[in-house]
């Protein structure tokens, strides 16, 4: 067990910048999550901390020792890969095994470990099988086990759950998440999927274009997104961004949206944004879980306006619904009871409480 | 039965209809189509293959008039002939080490091959690929002139530094280092574009994961290369084994055989009693002499595929 350092990191390709100077510290026992589209150089940061990729410029520190050099098999890290990666000639065992049997551990041993490991990923029945005899699931559990017979200072997780479907990849989450409490070695986990980043994480690193936006715990980045980036990236659906200007009314602070359309701001809300220059162009940041059906006792803060549904998506616990403010296309969460049918007007409430005000220019969230 | 009791007398229908009839549902089936849309290339293996085995199987018990049949004559004349049992020494001597080395050399160049950078690997591909796609004929005839012992280049480079002349084509030891080279020089490229295909199909994670699990490059090549190429291996093996077995330009250009028969395989040899000898039926026999051997290494090596084929 270790913790992980990342020090102003850079990976060049050619002329391609991949990964543009990264800083990271990454607690020991902790589980984070690189996170981002592709192409932002989540795997290459994460290849680059396994000793894949050579590192263009910076440092990687394990356990407080720099492993800038240091080949893959001496930095003492377990890797899952996204196809698993296991060998399709040995068994399961074997599989498991291999990285131990290198390294000339003696024979009870590697059996004890190999055995621990099946039973704590349930596949002890499969100890005998070739990769070929077993589903993906369970292939990725066997990858998971040779990753967890090595006891590692750190598993690194490259897009794991990607080649499973749907219903399997909530279970897999599950298990990871199950495995990492009774384990609880420093993990890095990549992947796409910001629900999987959500769910799994003490802490998530958001990436864009070789740069980390935002480190936060989960409900850090839902509820304080700093940029336009991690606010549209975290949640699903995304957030509403709806261009909007601040302007005084009789003594009030007030954002409109439309022409007809302007809401004085909460006193919490115009505090904060009232040093704001009138004339900047913003964005007016909303989940759709705070765009609701109207109700007649509404919250202070909430308001009221009425608008022509163009879709609704019925999902069963909710409706999510689409209509347009001036051409934004804008997405709200409203009850199944609530009587929303497409094409028909509703009044809908604008929660501003938890309003986002952000800058158009330059993406930052006020 | 049942078809017996439910027919009325009188209602039969006449037997050329159901002649007819019958002749239409074979048609029908789809193995009858299957098998009449192979016919014509059944047919041309018949002709040009099974036709002449049997022809020559038929050979190989004649008298040299080709006039009486001896049974196994020709080859009770064989077993008691030295020069056969040297030819059978030569051609395994010839197949076995020509056929490692060429696996052995195709596999290291197609690893420095698959390292090369994407870029330049088509051409060095290319380059590599020459030896292979030259008619064996034609390059013998160079080579030919290289192993010459007086003027030739080799042996002018050695005399630069005091060496030889090597007599390459005049001394048994040599000739026979000559042939099994040319054969080596041929064939490596098949082997290195084989293997070289069969390496481009292990995934690069596997190498990764075993880089993690803590494998030396030498280790990497033992547990992730080799056995990921082993049906591969296996096939081009036999593949060559085969066609090296039954060699018959590069000897025949470089020695004829010589000196002395001691570079014979039983191909060259067989030309050489059956159409320099005028003794075809002889000649049948020795050439028959290939085919229980090379089935007994078929049927060992394409066993393992075998077991082995259901694996990735």
């Amino acid at each position: 067990m270790a913790d992980v350092s990342l020090r102003k990191v850079v990976k060049r390709y050619d002329d391609v910048e991949a990964v543009r100077g990264i800083d990271l510290d990454i607690a020991d026992h902790e589980f984070i999550v690189l996170v981002g589209p592709s192409g932002c150089g989540k795997s290459t940061t994460l290849r680059m901390i396994a000793g894949l990729e050579d590192i263009s410029d910076g440092d990687i520190m394990i356990g407080g020792d720099i492993v800038n050099d240091v080949p893959p098999k001496d930095r003492d890290i377990a890797m899952v890969f996204q196809n698993y990666a296991l060998y399709p000639h040995m068994t399961v065992a074997e599989n498991m095994s291999f990285g131990l049997r290198l390294k000339h551990y003696p024979k009870a041993e590697i059996k004890a470990r190999v055995t621990e490991a099946a039973r704590l990923l349930d596949i002890t029945d499969l100890i005998d099988r070739k990769p070929k005899q077993l589903s993906g699931g369970q292939r990725q559990r066997v990858a998971m086990g040779r990753a967890i017979v090595r006891n590692p200072k750190v598993f690194l997780f490259d897009e794991p759950l990607s080649n499973l479907d749907a219903k399997l990849r909530v279970q897999m989450r599950i298990e990871i998440k199950k495995v990492h409490q009774k384990v609880r070695t420093t993990t890095v986990y990549v992947t796409h999927d910001q629900v999987e980043a959500m769910t799994l994480a003490d802490r998530v690193v958001v990436m864009n274009k070789g740069k980390i936006e935002q480190i936060g715990t989960p409900n850090e980045l839902y509820h304080k997104p700093a940029t336009r980036f991690v606010a549209g990236f975290i949640g699903s659906p995304a957030m509403n961004f709806i261009p909007c200007r601040l302007e005084d009314v009789g003594g009030t602070l007030q954002i409109r949206l439309t022409d007809r359309l302007a809401f004085p701001l909460p006193p919490a809300r115009a505090a904060r944004y009232n040093a704001l220059p009138r004339t900047d162009k913003l964005l007016l940041g909303l989940r759709p879980e705070h765009l609701t059906e109207w109700h007649a006792h509404l919250a202070p803060g909430v308001e009221t306006f009425d608008t022509v549904l163009d879709v609704t998506e019925p999902m069963g616990m909710e409706t999510l619904v689409y209509f347009g403010l001036e051409g934004t296309p804008v997405c709200g969460r409203v009850d199944p009871n609530a009587g929303a049918k497409d094409g028909a007007p509703m009044r809908l409430a604008m929660d501003l409480n938890n309003m986002h005000l952000l800058n158009e220019e330059t993406g930052v969230v006020l | 039965m049942a078809d017996a009791v439910v027919r009325q007398p009188g209602v039969a229908r006449p037997a050329s209809a159901r002649k007819r009839a019958s002749l239409h549902n074979a048609l029908r089936r789809k193995s009858t189509v299957a098998f009449l849309m192979t016919l014509p290339l059944i047919l041309l293996i018949t002709l040009l293959v099974v036709y002449p085995a049997f022809y020559s199987l038929h050979l190989a018990t004649l008298n040299k008039s080709m006039q009486k049949f001896v049974g196994f004559g020709n080859f009770e004349f064989l077993f008691r002939r030295d020069t056969f049992w040297l030819v059978v020494k030569q051609s395994c001597i010839f197949a076995i080490t020509a056929v490692v080395f060429k696996a052995l050399i195709g596999f290291v160049v197609a690893h420095f091959v698959h390292n090369i950078p994407a870029k330049g690997q088509r051409k060095w591909r290319g380059m590599l690929l020459v030896p292979w796609v030259i008619p064996p004929a034609m390059s013998t005839l160079a080579w030919l002139w290289l192993f010459d012992p007086s003027y030739s280049a080799f042996n002018y480079t050695l005399a630069f530094f005091g060496i030889g002349p090597i007599p390459w084509t005049g001394d048994a030891a040599w000739a026979r280092f000559a042939v099994i080279l040319v054969n080596v020089w041929y064939g490596a490229p098949f082997f290195m574009i084989m293997y070289l295909a069969a390496l481009k199909s292990v995934p690069d994670q596997l190498y990764e994961a075993a880089a993690i699990d803590g494998a030396n490059w030498w280790q990497r090549i033992w547990y992730v290369t080799l056995p990921m190429m082993r049906n591969i291996i296996a096939i081009t093996t036999l593949f060559s084994l085969i066609v090296t077995f039954a060699n018959f330009d590069i000897v025949r250009i470089l020695t004829a055989g010589g000196p002395l028969d001691h570079t014979h395989i039983f191909a060259t040899w067989a030309f050489r009693v059956g159409i320099e000898g005028s003794d075809i039926p002889l000649g049948a026999s020795v050439s028959l002499f290939m085919v229980p051997i090379l089935a007994v290494a078929a049927i060992f090596i394409l066993r393992d595929v075998n077991k082995r084929g259901n694996e990735a």
